[in-house]
Formats: structure tokens, sequence, C-alpha cells
């Protein structure tokens, strides 16, 4: 293995193995589990945007049918965690087919308002069918994290859990971009007519992105089932999407760490800002706006300019 | 009830709903013709008209009339407002980033309206009395026939707007082919910017319409809005009167479908017939196909 190329791979494993010894509060353990949570969701989304360039309204769809098919199935039909986990991603990934197949074909608007109908009509069947999703209560008492005989019901527990699988679907994810696969994207992203003449499946690469994305969405309600035991209607709202996308947008679009830098932020924003939870919508949209407008390469790629326009006079004195 | 009258009383409640999708698809389809956009603020627009109208009415005890108009030049002036702040400063934007834009912008609208009205829901009186018709054994609000006659005169007003006035034409200009409009001097800024204006005062139209029988708050728009995407959809996108038609024809399968069907499933109907049509006929029931497939999207 080529140590160099992964370096800043190497680096974040470290840093995620050593955070947990560094604090020792259980509400910051648990802030960083919804971040690793929501970093899984987003980075599949920006899968989606920044290297196929389209854009999912319905991604919180993906992540309640995740957790509620495996909040189901372990509490009602004592299936183990794996296998619930595992059918509940397969279910999701059928979704996404059903819905992406048709639109994908197509070009821009029509994906993201068939997502917006979709996610909106699985918000509706999860509040109006009571006998088997409890309605708008939702369920509670869903089976908290269990590998075998280890129970993980504990806050590092679900640290362990989620970071690892966290950075596993960062592998994945990069192994996927550095692949055949990945060039085509992002040839697709520069112009979708030159990719097709050049042969590449324009219409099927799409599809498996998105299916690639709602999988990762799915993953992530299934993490959040677990670990919080109850869910409700409210994981498929479509505000919850448009925070998913905020996560990407600010970010970066099409860079790898943009989902997790993303996620850290929309996370702990508004604990921080806790005094002004009645902004929070305005908040979200001047966020979104403003980062469009100015920062369309989110503030990864800002930071890495930053550093390299700081770096630039050293670098030069050195040779 | 005998039968006869229960499908006229669906007929009635579906096509007043109808009315309401038909006049925010005419709004998506503007802007669309304009500009290759589709907002997605567009069912804000309905939302800030409805809460407008009850502020100035009920609270400002302003006539109705005067009210109305004063409420759309507001939406219009937010709308236009909008366009300036948020996609006229963009120079050359994807898709993508369009989506986001409008996007942040109904979000905002959205907070906004949260904090001036609150999260409680508001009524208006009905235009001329609650008390119903009854007509064929169905009892008929006359804010049924309000709204009707609003949305045959928005209709009317509209086709001579862009059939017979200058403005109107240079629009349909700019919608067949906005280079080659403004070769021959047409601003297609400006046209951009008038596109937004007028389809935030149907949007405005709509939701002064529908508060009196639906009440209104501050979330309702997004629903409204994708619901009056459908109606574009449906319509064949960026074909105003196909967007009317098929408005009306998605009200009346809402009503019928929540009447002899199931009513907790009401709002996912004209969701489906959204995807039914994106699956089978991109193009809608008035688009052409071979045009649909020249279309920037």
């Amino acid at each position: 293995m080529d140590m160099t190329r992964h370096r800043d791979l190497i680096a974040f494993i470290i840093l995620v193995a050593f955070i947990p010894l560094l604090f020792k509060n259980p509400y910051y353990i648990n802030i960083l589990v919804f971040i690793g949570i929501y970093s899984i969701a987003a980075t599949g989304l920006n899968l989606l945007m920044g290297y196929a360039g389209q854009i999912s309204l319905g991604h919180a769809a993906f992540y309640a049918v995740g957790a509620y098919t495996s909040g189901i199935l372990t509490l009602r039909y004592q299936v183990p965690f794996p296998a619930a986990a595992v059918l509940a991603l397969a279910g999701a990934a059928l979704l996404a087919y059903a819905i992406g197949m048709p639109c994908l074909r197509l070009r821009g608007h029509y994906l993201a308002m068939a997502t917006l109908a979709a996610g909106e009509i699985i918000y509706i069947i999860l509040n109006a069918a009571v006998p088997v999703t409890g309605g708008p209560s939702g369920i509670a008492g869903i089976p908290s994290l269990r590998l075998g005989p280890y129970d993980l019901d504990t806050d590092t527990g679900h640290y362990a859990v989620v970071w690892c699988l966290f950075v596993i679907v960062l592998i994945l994810s990069r192994n996927i971009l550095d692949s055949r696969i990945g060039r085509a994207l992002r040839s697709l992203h520069s112009s979708e007519i030159a990719a097709g003449s050049l042969g590449v499946p324009v219409a099927r690469i799409k599809l498996q992105v998105f299916v690639l994305s709602a999988v990762y969405a799915a993953l992530a309600g299934v993490l959040y089932a677990h670990t919080v035991t109850f869910i409700s209607p409210q994981t498929a709202e479509i505000m919850f999407s448009i925070q998913l996308i905020t996560m990407v947008v600010i970010g970066g679009m099409g860079h790898l760490w943009g989902g997790v830098v993303g996620a850290a932020i929309v996370t702990v924003l508004p604990e921080l800002l806790s005094a002004f939870h009645d902004y929070e919508l305005v908040i979200y949209g001047c966020i979104l706006l403003i980062m469009v407008m100015f920062l369309p390469g989110g503030l990864v790629r800002w930071v890495q300019r930053c550093i390299e326009v700081r770096m630039a006079p050293l670098m030069r004195k050195r040779s | 009830m005998s039968e006869l009258s229960q499908i006229v009383q669906f007929l009635c409640t579906g096509v007043t709903i109808g009315s309401i999708y038909a006049m925010v698809g005419m709004g998506f389809t503007m802007i669309y013709n304009a500009t290759g956009i589709i907002n997605f603020a567009q069912g804000e627009f309905v939302m800030l008209g409805g809460l407008i109208m009850v502020s100035l009415t009920s609270s400002a005890h302003i006539p109705m009339p005067l009210g109305f108009f004063i409420t759309v030049i507001c939406v219009m002036l937010i709308g236009a407002l909008f366009e300036r702040c948020a996609i006229y400063p963009l120079k050359k934007p994807s898709v993508l980033t369009l989506i986001i834009i409008t996007l942040a912008g109904s979000i905002i609208a959205k907070g906004v309206a949260m904090l001036v009205w609150g999260k409680q829901t508001y009524s208006l009186p009905h235009f001329s009395g609650d008390t119903p018709l009854i007509i064929a054994g169905a009892a008929i609000l006359p804010q049924t026939l309000w709204i009707l006659g609003i949305l045959c005169c928005v209709v009317y007003g509209l086709s001579l707007f862009f059939n017979r006035t200058m403005l109107g034409k240079a629009m349909r200009a700019c919608a067949v082919n906005p280079i080659a409009a403004s070769l021959i001097g047409i601003n297609v800024r400006y046209m951009v910017l008038l596109s937004f204006a007028l389809s935030a005062a149907l949007g405005a139209v709509a939701g002064i319409c529908i508060t009196p029988m639906l009440l209104m708050e501050f979330d309702r728009g997004a629903l409204l809005g994708l619901k009056g995407f459908c109606a574009a959809a449906l319509g064949g996108l960026g074909h105003s009167g196909g967007a009317v038609v098929a408005g009306l024809l998605i009200g009346i399968f809402e009503s019928f479908g929540s009447g002899y069907l199931s009513s907790a499933y009401k709002d996912a109907i004209a969701l489906i017939v959204l995807l039914a049509v994106l699956l089978l006929r991109p193009s809608g029931l008035f688009g052409s196909v071979e045009q649909n497939k020249l279309k920037d999207f």
C-alpha cells in the first residue's frame, strides 16, 4: 500500500480512535455518535451531488426506511441486529432503484422533484399506516446495538460501532472514486454528452451512485434506530433531507471529506446556538444561500486553498 | 345523500382545490419558461399570500378587495427581491446550484414566516358568506364559485397579457429563445425579474383564495408547491394551459380518492400521479415528446 497517498485517512483513523479519550463527558460522546451517523448519510449524498451532479430531496426517506425496517424486524420478529440491518439496506436499495430508474434517464430537476415526492409519500405512509409503523407516535423500545454475545449499549460502544462503520464507508467510497466508475463519474460531472460519447453508460452510472447513496442513508438510519431505540416519522421529514444537503454544501460538494466536516458543523451548530432555536430555519436557509453563492466549493476546499496560499512563500524559500 | 349528489359534492371540492394547484402550476410554468428554473420556493408564495392577507384584513382591518391588491403587490415585491438577491448575481449557474438556491429561498421564507406569524393556524372569512348553495343535492360554498371565477379571470388575463401586450410578447420571445430575444432588443434579465414577480403574484392569489377554506400556517407552502408542480408536470412542463387542466384533474382525483379510498392517504395521490407521469410520460399530457428532449433539463 502506498502510505503517502493514504496519509489523510490514517491520520483520521488515529484521530477517531483517540478522541473518546479526550472527552469523558457522555454528552460530548453522544454528539460525536450523531456526527458519525450523519457523516455516513452525508458522504453518500455527497457522492450523488458532488460527483454525479444530481440532487436528492428525499434522502431522509431512505434514512427512515432503514431505521423502520431494522427497528421493526428486530423488535417484532426477533431478527438479530446484523441480519435486520442487511435487510434494511437491501430494502432501501430496492426502493432507490425503483425511484431512480425512471428519473435518472432524465436530467436535473426531475430527480429532485421525484425524490421530493417519493420522500413525502413515505412520510405520509409512516404517519398513516398505524398498525405497522405506530403512526405519528412512532415505535419505542427498539433493541439496542448488540453483535452476537457483545452488548454495545454504552456511549463508547455506540461510538465504536458508528465510527468504525463510517471509516469503512469512507474507504469504500474512496476506492470507488479511484476506480473506473469513479473516473467515469468525474467525467460525467464535467460533461455528460462528452462522457456518453466516450462510452460511459451515463444513466446506469448515475443510477448506481443514487442507489449507493441511498444505502448509505439507510445505514445511517439503522444506526440511529438502534442507538436512540426510538423512531418516529420525523426521521422522514423534508427538513432532514435539507439538513443533509446543507451538510454536503457546507463541507464541500465533490470532496470526500466534505460529508464529515459538514455533518460535524451542522450537528454542533444548533447545540452552540440553542438560544436561537426559533431562528434555526432562517439560519439554515441563509447558510445554504451564502455557501452556494460565495463558497460553492465548500469549507474543506476553502481551507485547503487558504493553507496553500499561506504555504506558498515558505515552499518557495525552501526550494 | 344520494349517489349523484355525492359525486357532485366531490367534484366541487376537487375543482376548488384543483384551481389552486392550477394557479401554482402556472406559476412554475412561467418561471420555467423564462429561465429554465424550477422554483422550489413557489409554494411559499402561496403561504405568504394567505398569511399577509390575514394580517391585513383581520389585524389591520383593511377591507378585503384593497387587502387583496396590497397582498398581491407585497408578494410580488418579495418574488422580485428574491430574484434580484439570489438569482441575478449568479454567473452561469448549474441546475444543481439553482435547485439549492431556490430551496434555500423557500426555507428562509418559511423561517421568517414562523418568526412573524408563529406556529399557529390562521383563517380568513369567506369572501361572501359561508351559507352553502344547494345544487343537485350537494352543498356548494360561494367561495368555490369565487375561486373558479378568479381562476377564469387569471387565465383570461394572462392570455390577454401574453398575446396582446408588447411586454407579454417579449416574455414569450424569451421563453422561445433568450439569445434571439436579446438580439432584437429585449431585456432578458428584466423579463426574468418580471416572471418571478408575476409567478409570485399568482401564488399570492392562490393563497388568498384558499385560506378561507383550508386555513393557513407557516409550513403549508412546501406541499402546496409540490402539488402545483405535479400539475405543471402532468400538463407538460412549460405548457401553461396544460397546467390549468392538469391542476383541475389532480384536484378532482384527490377529492374522489379521499372520498372513496382513504382520507389518510389523500396527500399522497397527487404525488403518485407525479411519479407515474415521470415514469410513463415525462412530457406530460400536453407537451410534445420531441420538444421535451430538446429542453435544457
